[in-house]
């Protein structure tokens, strides 16, 4: 068993003990900043050196490292490493635990590297719980009233939600018998087809997990509890929870479904048809909700329920497809990216820009422009962004899940997707018009460290190059997309 | 050209407007210098661009100054610009408005820095739409004009601006989205995304999934919204009204002509025959579009919103002379998209010289200004004149040739809808000349002693805009020999 293959993994985990370590000899905070950005770049070379290898199982089948999992275990240390740089200004809030803090969120990345990689439906809860705990406590570490509330609606809802999932992951297990994912492809394809839809245990257990993994990614109709939990977390981890926690999401449900759950194929088009109507709903609900909203880390959250939907447009495209086309994963990661880099930087600017306001609501932020204008021309990329405004990366993301998903058949879904678009064109704009129309109602420029300014920079910069060049990222996703399969 | 002309012109204000955003806005004389260098620049090489223009017959339908390069394999995606005989005059056109827009701009003290940015960016936009060949290209282009409409109109504007502004982005983004859906199937069924192969090839021999007709309508949506054809037109009077006048010029010229253009680069070139069947549909707007524009136009009481109404009836005649699908009649289209370019925005940009130099804006409030501003109404009155399409200026022969091509169609029921939109024509003079009788003769008003009359670099502008008036008008030919080359191949397919 060549340890080399879980290097990354090793090493975030002994970052993670480094800092609590650390956290005990150090006054200064922010060289637990230093470590952690340390042990995340370590991690990301580490899964840079193994890029070039061979697709290999390990631990007996139950982790797989292709370049599925490795290009998630790229985005996730970069996802980390952005929200770290962007928590050294929000950390000083915290009266204790800011060790912890940093641990606790590297121990979350740490799960999240773990699921991309998991091939086994244990290993896949394991990981899950590794991720969720993390987060539980991370979402209620200011421990006023709102952020403890946010963080006991996540527990409980949370909990009810594994449950759920194990509970369907049971049902497959009995009518399987197996709980390797390649080998629940086979044993589903050896049963007669008499067998399968005979079988309703089977299906009510894929759709107990749709149900449990949808929670995580905050879909309609499991999207209740977002706009709570974001609203109440510290704003890093609200920036954490719907950028990386929703791509861990994606990433088991992508593996789960492509490996276990494409043959036979009107089985794949049954549950591609639930995801569609899904993410249909979803899209529409999530914007509607958005344009009410004043207060700007509810908007972003119905904003990234509505963007969930999107997503999930790529799953169902990839259950329309036959095996021979990756159009829908590949379109789904390159998305996952672009989102990633948008939601992190339109959070990171919130961030700074609360600290100095104390406040989230939008009224709030009337002014910006004048006092600090880079921030407002950096929140207004990000917006423009998840607007799908070119030259941005969220418009080539929308625009490749689009013409991947009408390649399958799916143009009515593009049609409502398109119109979203343009209703959520109101809500983020109208964000803009604040900014740059109303007159300032605080002194004084916003103030921010310089590891903020290095966050956002790299986010915007990340938009833009994706939105401009985005041959590379597609090319990347292309090949990430090819997961190992049976 | 051996080096890249078209790229240079397109992105040469992308970058004055980079400069720009990093000067402060103290300085703002430097700024304006800068803008006017930075549109100044791809003006000249414009000119140079269409004096290298071939004209000869045997060019006709080849894409000229063509740059290729590659730029997302993946989705079969390449960077490719080119002009044909279409495209060239509107670019040139934008070109031309550009730096036009900087000279009108020249009073504006509030936040130089932002607005010229914004303007110099707007300007690459449009640019890029009329030069793209790329299908993605094209619409990446055509988005990226709406950002800076929404910055400028809302912040620099007047009236109800914010209203405006997001109207303005609301039913854009609206008529996008049916264009991209439209994109994304006409991508699936030819797999390609270069406009140059789609109309060589012809749409018919693809196999498509998606009826034709639908992608037609879905592509038509996002045109019709810009042009704009009744009853997507409402958001024109709002936005032209409150839009600084600089910004209204580029409205009014450019953007509007982004409609146009599409409809006969994409909507009839790559579906001929749909184009034909559904033209009778079609002209039918465009009639609505003359007529019901002209009679609003003929209640309005505010300068700005009656030249925003007649803006809607001259884009029917445009609509009527694409849709009738002859030769004669699309290419008197495109002369009135360039004509119209520049007549309303000579009228826009006089318009707001003197509510600016007035304060105000009610026609009712106006009258006898023919005695303290004289040189304003001879402008004003010359681009009236234009507007109503009298013989000397290019009015004249835009509408002439739309009409006289759409009487010859064999378009069903083209001569009925023509002679009613003759009707137009009519009330384009009806309302022009009760215009200018009600705000520049009659007796003078002592209010008005005393106000500034165009000043040196008004007249210089307006001058530019009066001298290609007329020449277009008395020698049409430096265009229409241009424009028929584009228009060739086209007719040529629909066998108009």
């Amino acid at each position: 068993m060549n340890l080399v293959l879980i290097a990354p993994e090793i090493c975030m985990l002994a970052t993670a003990l480094a800092v609590i370590v650390a956290d005990l000899f150090f006054q200064r905070k922010s060289i637990l900043t230093i470590i952690s950005l340390i042990g995340l770049a370590a991690s990301f070379g580490f899964t840079l050196y193994l890029w070039g290898g061979n697709t290999q199982a390990i631990f007996n089948n139950m982790m797989v490292v292709d370049k599925f999992a490795l290009f998630f275990k790229l985005l996730f240390p970069v996802m980390a490493a952005l929200v770290i740089l962007a928590s050294n200004d929000y950390v000083s809030k915290f009266k204790d635990f800011q060790g912890e803090y940093y641990a606790l969120v590297l121990l979350s990345t740490l799960g999240m590297m773990l699921i991309s990689a998991a091939t086994d439906l244990i290993s896949i809860f394991i990981a899950l719980e590794l991720i969720s705990l993390s987060l539980y406590a991370l979402v209620g570490f200011l421990k006023d009233a709102k952020s403890t509330e946010a963080s006991l609606k996540y527990l409980l809802l949370g909990a009810i939600a594994s449950a759920i999932l194990l509970y369907g992951m049971a049902f497959v297990f009995g009518f399987t018998g197996k709980t390797q994912l390649a080998e629940i492809a086979a044993a589903i394809q050896s049963l007669s087809i008499g067998g399968v839809s005979a079988a309703p245990g089977l299906m009510l257990g894929i759709v107990l997990l749709i149900v449990g993994f949808g929670f995580k990614i905050a879909a309609f109709p499991f999207q209740m509890w977002a706009p709570d939990v974001y609203e109440g977390a510290p704003t890093p981890i609200t920036a954490f929870l719907s950028v990386a926690s929703k791509a861990a999401g994606f990433a088991i449900i992508l593996r789960i479904f492509y490996s276990a759950f494409s043959f036979p194929t009107w089985l794949s088009q049954d549950w591609a048809m639930i995801f569609a109507v899904l993410a249909a709903i979803g899209m529409t609900v999530g914007n509607i909700v958005a344009i009410p909203q004043t207060n700007i880390k509810r908007m972003l959250a119905y904003s990234s329920i509505a963007q969930a939907g999107y997503l999930i447009i790529g799953i169902a495209t990839m259950g329309l497809a036959s095996a021979s086309s990756q159009l829908g994963q590949s379109s789904l990661l390159f998305f996952l990216a672009g989102y990633a880099v948008t939601n992190l930087g339109a959070f990171i600017a919130v961030i700074a820009i609360s600290n100095k306001v104390g406040s989230d609501r939008i009224s709030d932020y009337d002014g910006l422009s004048k006092r600090s204008p880079l921030l407002a021309l950096a929140l207004t990329l990000c917006l423009i962004s998840l607007t799908g405004i070119p030259p941005t990366a969220g418009f080539m993301a929308k625009f490749y899940i689009f013409s991947s998903a009408v390649q399958h058949g799916l143009l009515w879904l593009v049609v409502i997707a398109v119109l979203n678009s343009v209703v959520s064109a109101y809500y983020y704009l109208r964000v803009v018009k604040v900014m740059w129309f109303n007159e300032p109602k605080f002194e004084g420029t916003v103030p921010s460290s310089t590891f903020l300014h290095i966050a956002l920079i790299a986010c915007c910069a990340g938009v833009i190059f994706l939105g401009v060049l985005p041959n590379y990222g597609m090319k990347l996703a292309e090949i990430a997309a090819k997961m190992f399969a049976f | 050209m051996d080096f890249n002309i078209l790229s240079l012109i397109i992105f040469l204000p992308a970058l004055g407007a980079i400069i720009i955003a990093c000067i402060s806005n103290s300085h703002a004389k430097l700024i304006k210098y800068i803008a006017a260098l930075f549109t100044l620049i791809p003006l000249i090489l414009g000119i140079v661009v269409f004096c290298n223009f071939d004209k000869s017959a045997a060019m006709s339908g080849v894409m000229q100054f063509q740059e290729k390069f590659s730029w997302i394999p993946l989705i079969n995606s390449y960077y490719h610009v080119g002009l044909d005989g279409i495209s060239l005059p509107l670019f040139l056109l934008m070109d031309l408005l550009g730096f036009l827009v900087v000279l009108i701009s020249w009073k504006i003290d509030l936040r130089p820095r932002e607005y010229f940015a914004w303007l110099l960016l707007l300007e690459t936009s449009i640019l890029g739409v009329f030069a793209s060949l790329d299908i993605l290209l094209f619409f990446i282009f055509w988005e990226i004009e709406v950002i800076p409409m929404f910055f400028l109109i809302s912040i620099w504007g007047a009236g109800r601006k914010e209203y405006s502004a997001l109207k303005y982005v609301l039913y854009t983004l609206f008529g996008s989205a049916m264009m991209l859906a439209g994109i994304l199937c006409l991508y699936f069924t030819t797999g390609s995304l270069s406009m140059v192969d789609i109309m060589k090839n012809g749409i018919g021999s693809y196999v498509s999934v998606v009826p034709t007709a639908l992608m037609f309508f879905l592509l038509l949506g996002g045109f019709a919204v810009k042009l704009p054809v009744f009853p997507f037109h409402t958001w024109l009077p709002d936005a032209h009204t409150d839009a600084p006048t600089a910004v209204s010029v580029v409205l009014a010229g450019a953007l509007l002509k982004m409609g146009g253009y599409g409809m006969i680069r994409i909507c009839v070139s790559f579906f001929p025959a749909v184009a034909r069947q559904f033209a009778p549909l079609l002209i039918a707007f465009a009639v609505v579009n003359i007529i019901y524009g002209a009679a609003v136009t003929l209640k309005q009481t505010d300068i700005k919103r009656l030249i925003a109404y007649s803006s809607v009836s001259h884009m029917g005649f445009v609509l009527l002379g694409i849709f009738t699908l002859t030769q004669v009649s699309m290419v008197g289209a495109t002369m009135q998209m360039v004509s119209h370019g520049l007549i309303t925005g000579l009228l826009f940009a006089t318009a707001g010289l003197i509510m600016h130099n007035t304060h105000e804006r009610e026609i009712a409030k106006f009258g006898g200004l023919a005695r303290q501003l004289p040189m304003i109404t001879v402008i004003f009155t010359i681009a009236g004149l234009g507007a109503m399409g009298v013989p000397g200026t290019s009015g004249f022969i835009a509408e002439f040739m739309t009409f006289l091509g759409s009487f010859q169609s064999n378009v069903t029921y083209a001569h009925v809808f023509t002679v009613i939109a003759i009707l137009g024509i009519l009330m384009g003079a009806g309302y022009i000349l009760w215009l200018l009788q009600r705000v520049f003769y009659g007796p003078p008003q002592d209010k008005f002693n005393g106000v500034h009359d165009a000043d040196k670099l008004e007249r210089v502008y307006s001058a530019i805009f009066i001298i290609l008036i007329f020449t277009i008008g008395l020698y049409p030919s430096i265009l229409t020999n241009i424009i028929k080359t584009g228009i060739a191949p086209i007719i040529h397919l629909v066998g108009g």
